[in-house]
């Protein structure tokens, strides 16, 4: 099949082979698990334990609220401890509520829901409603609900289920030891999703340097003739979904629109996976694997983690540190982000934990723009890197906007090849938190604004109507649209009070 | 333990402003040991005095700001740029040439203007005109090549009369190329027959013509520049589009009126056309960022070095050339920024519709 390039991109060192070789191996029941009620993009899951239950492997203890969220499981069986303030896998640390979990040792399933006879004659929406149920989200790191893009297929017409195999990420190999040990979990995973959107083409696409998941792949999907899998090349941001449909399918997403709009879903190889185990057995996700690497890591490994173990348990499951580590990173080392502690725990969308020495990291002290243009030719996003950070050194935020700060990904390409090792990304992270928070103020604002339009339009719509009710007293024409809180009008433009709302 | 929460990435390419300088350095290397071979110790003389002084310049200028001169220093931009000063000197220039040369290129082009990264005009190339408006007679006495070890090459005490006591023998100046038709021109003699006289084509590649310390040995600097381009520290857009249009322009022209204008052949060969294309137009700071941008600027300068050579008052025109463009590269940048993914060129969302 015919490729298309995308924008700039770079070729970091890889360095995956320091676990591409080791097999998925389980990691020992820690002593007490940490299930944050946020794993995922959207709102919390509503608790619903409390100390001292005893819980099933699988059993649902907290439910999803709302359309864009996620429900949590146990992860095992044991009792429950505390629900408390855990500090969470992120860069500030902070604290969230937090279901502790101690297992009893004898990791019993609960009463699972039914499997699936044939998941293929099953109406779209049951499968839609078990993904949503078992708190399956993105595992390559985003964690967005995985039920809310199945649904995408009630909206859009969709041409191809795209399976997001490229793990451009350096040092990542979770998804490549996946690919390569539960193919057909993986194939019959995106046959069920892609039932379940309606589309008639599935595209696993993998990158290049991993020739074995690759063949392994191609095998395991060559009974099915809609399913192709494809070697992309090695050229990091490749994993980007726009930057992924754009190599594939050769169009370029619009800004603020959906690859679904050109007709493409893109979802993770291990999501698949995990679809699989929800559909065929009932089995909510509950593990994943996450690849634990980097220099000063003992002994780097692929394990298989309950969601709730702490990074210190995994770190230790590798022989420890090997030497002190500069950073420890979620994630892998462009988009990842730094670990404040290690009692963090594992979520689902943990799929690295780096502990990178210095000379890996080489970080310099930074010197003056030299204008070499490096970060303008491969910028995948076609930014311009300096002109955006000499902006916002200056604190002029608004020219940064201008020239497209808010399109930037943080993909940390312009950072990784800049030769006075400028932290652009740390720039740009900056601008884009200061402008959201400008914006939700604007935002407010409006509201304000708006709450007070709408109050004269009521009282304005009042007075007509009385006007028209007594001059003349005949049957009105109706001029109030019919109800619109269906929740089917998204597609409609906002009125006022909905857009009070948002 | 202490876990350091700085924002990624977490791995950094190889590159580093030092480097890069080195590399370029390296590229110069062969053409500047070439030139020293064919002028003799007078140039080697005038380099050590241009590349010392703007060394010293530096240092000077980031002790007045405060700075620490060593950090300045091991970046290796000031040796850049008075090696590229001196490469673009007469090579039996006296000795205050290249101090005063420094002097603007350093302190008035780079410092005044903020210092590295910051300045708008190449430096070196500000210290080259400054010199030639200034000093026009001592900037335009140039030699014939005189190689080392041959009889006509000077030893050491003479190099040192003719670089620092300003003892310039009459006997050896020579026009260059460029200068020779022009002033031939000038005389009513046409270009088809004052060509008769300078050096022949092979000479010109090879670098046996009268010109600048470094400019002459279109073969070695070709070289180099090639060995900048695999090394990634420059790409062919800005060196091919100043040569192609300075080319099409002078092959043009000649092409309608050859007893007026040289060949492009001619223009591609003499005077800076290659050190210019490769190692001037080229800087980093001064040139525009983007690839759109640098097509815009080579071609501009090659228009303007041709317009320059055949219209002004100079018979060089490179060095003007990539000033007068160097100045225009802020709007260059601004008008070529890079399309953003999703977005037209004026910024807008794309349509969604089919391919
Ligand atoms: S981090 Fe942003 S600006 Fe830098 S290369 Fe990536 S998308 Fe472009
Ligand atoms: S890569 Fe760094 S030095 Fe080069 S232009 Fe961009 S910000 Fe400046």
């Amino acid at each position: 099949m015919k490729l298309y390039p995308i924008r700039g991109g770079i070729h970091p060192e890889y360095r995956k082979e320091l676990t591409s070789k080791k097999t998925i191996v389980a990691l020992p029941l820690p002593l007490a698990l940490y299930i944050p009620l946020q794993q995922h993009i959207g709102a919390p899951a509503e608790v619903l334990v409390k100390a001292g239950d005893l819980v099933k492997k699988g059993q649902m203890i907290a439910r999803s609220q709302g359309v864009v969220s996620s429900p949590q499981h146990a992860t095992t069986s044991g009792r429950i401890t505390a629900v408390t303030q855990v500090a969470a896998p992120h860069p500030s640390g902070l604290p969230q509520t937090t279901v502790v979990l101690e297992p009893d040792g004898k990791d019993e399933w609960a009463d699972l829901p039914e499997p699936f006879a044939d998941p293929f004659s099953a109406d779209a929406h049951a499968i839609h409603e078990r993904v949503a149920q078992s708190g399956i989200v993105g595992m390559g790191g985003a964690a967005f609900p995985s039920a809310v893009k199945l649904n995408l297929g009630t909206q859009k017409k969709l041409e191809i289920l795209l399976l997001n195999g490229a793990e451009c990420e350096p040092y990542l190999t979770c998804d490549d030891r996946v690919m390569r040990e539960y193919p057909n979990e993986i194939i019959d995973g995106a046959r069920i999703m892609a039932h379940a959107l309606g589309t008639p083409r599935v595209i696993i696409a993998i990158e290049q340097n991993k020739p074995q998941a690759i063949e392994i792949m191609t095998k395991a999907a060559s009974a099915f003739a809609e399913i192709k899998v494809i070697g992309v090349p090695v050229q990091y941001p490749m994993g980007s979904e726009r930057h992924l449909v754009q190599a594939i399918t050769g169009r370029e997403t619009p800004a603020r629109k959906l690859t679904a709009d050109l007709g493409v879903v893109v979802h993770n190889v291990s999501t698949a996976r995990a679809v699989h185990h929800a559909v065929r057995f009932g089995r909510p996700l509950v593990a994943r694997v996450v690849t634990v690497s980097g220099r000063a890591i003992r002994e780097p490994k692929n394990i298989l983690t309950p969601i709730g173990a702490r990074i210190a348990d995994l770190v230790e499951f590798c022989g420890g540190f090997a030497q002190r580590p500069e950073s420890v990173v979620n994630g892998g080392p462009m988009m990842g982000q730094p670990l404040a502690s290690l009692d963090a725990p594992v979520v689902k969308g943990t799929s690295g934990i780096l502990a990178l020495t210095a000379e890996e990291i080489n970080n310099r002290p930074t010197n003056s723009c030299i204008r070499c243009g490096s970060c303008v030719t491969i910028c995948p996003c076609g930014l311009s890197p300096l002109d955006m950070a000499a902006y916002i050194r200056k604190d002029n935020l608004e020219g940064a906007a201008k020239l497209g700060v808010m399109d930037c990904f943080s993909c940390g390409s312009c950072s990784y090849v800049c030769p006075s090792h400028i932290p652009l990304v740390h720039y740009f992270n900056y601008a884009k938190g200061m402008l959201k928070d400008l914006e939700n103020e604007l935002r407010k604002n409006d509201r304000v604004k708006n709450l007070a339009e709408v109050r004269v339009i009521r009282i304005e719509k009042a007075n007509e109507a009385k006007k028209t009710a007594l001059a003349a007293r005949k049957p009105a024409p109706a001029t109030t649209a019919p109800p619109s809180n269906t929740g089917e009008t998204k597609a409609a433009p906002p009125t006022p009070e909905e857009k009070a709302d948002a | 333990m202490n876990i350091a929460t700085t924002s990624g990435p977490f791995t950094h390419g190889y590159n580093t402003v030092q480097k890069t300088m080195i590399t370029v350095l390296l590229a110069l290397a062969p053409a500047t040991l070439f030139n020293f071979y064919l002028f003799g110790l007078p140039s080697i003389l005038l380099f050590a005095v241009t590349v010392g002084s703007c060394l010293a310049i530096e240092a000077g200028c980031m002790a007045l700001a405060g700075k620490p001169a060593k950090t300045a220093l091991s970046d290796y931009s000031a040796t850049l740029t008075g090696w590229l000063l001196a490469m673009s000197l007469p090579p039996w220039a006296p000795w205050w040439i290249g101090l005063l040369g420094a002097l603007f290129a350093i302190a008035l082009a780079k410092h005044a203007f903020g210092g590295l990264g910051q300045n708008v005009f190449n430096p070196a190339m500000v210290g080259r005109t400054a010199m030639l408006v200034s000093f026009p007679v001592v900037m335009t006495a140039w030699i014939m090549p005189h190689p080392l070890f041959s009889s006509g090459s000077p030893g050491l005490a003479e190099a040192i009369a003719i670089t620092f006591g300003g003892h310039m023998p009459d006997t050896v100046s020579a026009a260059s190329a460029l200068g020779y038709i022009k002033t031939e021109l000038s005389r009513g003699i046409p270009v088809t027959q004052s060509m008769a006289k300078v050096p022949d084509l092979m000479d010109m590649v090879l670098g046996y013509r009268a010109g600048s310390l470094g400019e002459t040995s279109a073969i070695f600097i070709l070289a180099g520049g090639l060995f900048l381009m695999s090394k990634r520290i420059i790409s062919w857009h800005i060196p091919l589009s100043l040569m192609g249009s300075l080319f099409v322009m002078a092959a043009l022209f000649h092409a309608v009126d050859p007893a007026h204008y040289a060949s492009g052949i001619f223009h591609l060969m003499s005077g800076a056309t290659f050190l210019g294309a490769f190692f001037i137009a080229t800087d980093y700071v001064t040139s525009p960022v983007s690839k759109k941008g640098q097509i815009v600027f080579g071609i501009g300068c090659g228009l303007l070095t041709w317009l320059i050579r055949n219209f002004a008052g100079y018979p060089e025109g490179m060095a003007f050339a990539v000033l007068l463009m160097n100045g225009l590269t802020p709007i260059i940048d601004q008008y070529t920024r890079p399309r953003a993914f999703g977005r037209d060129s004026k910024g807008e969302p794309l349509p969604l519709g089919k391919p």
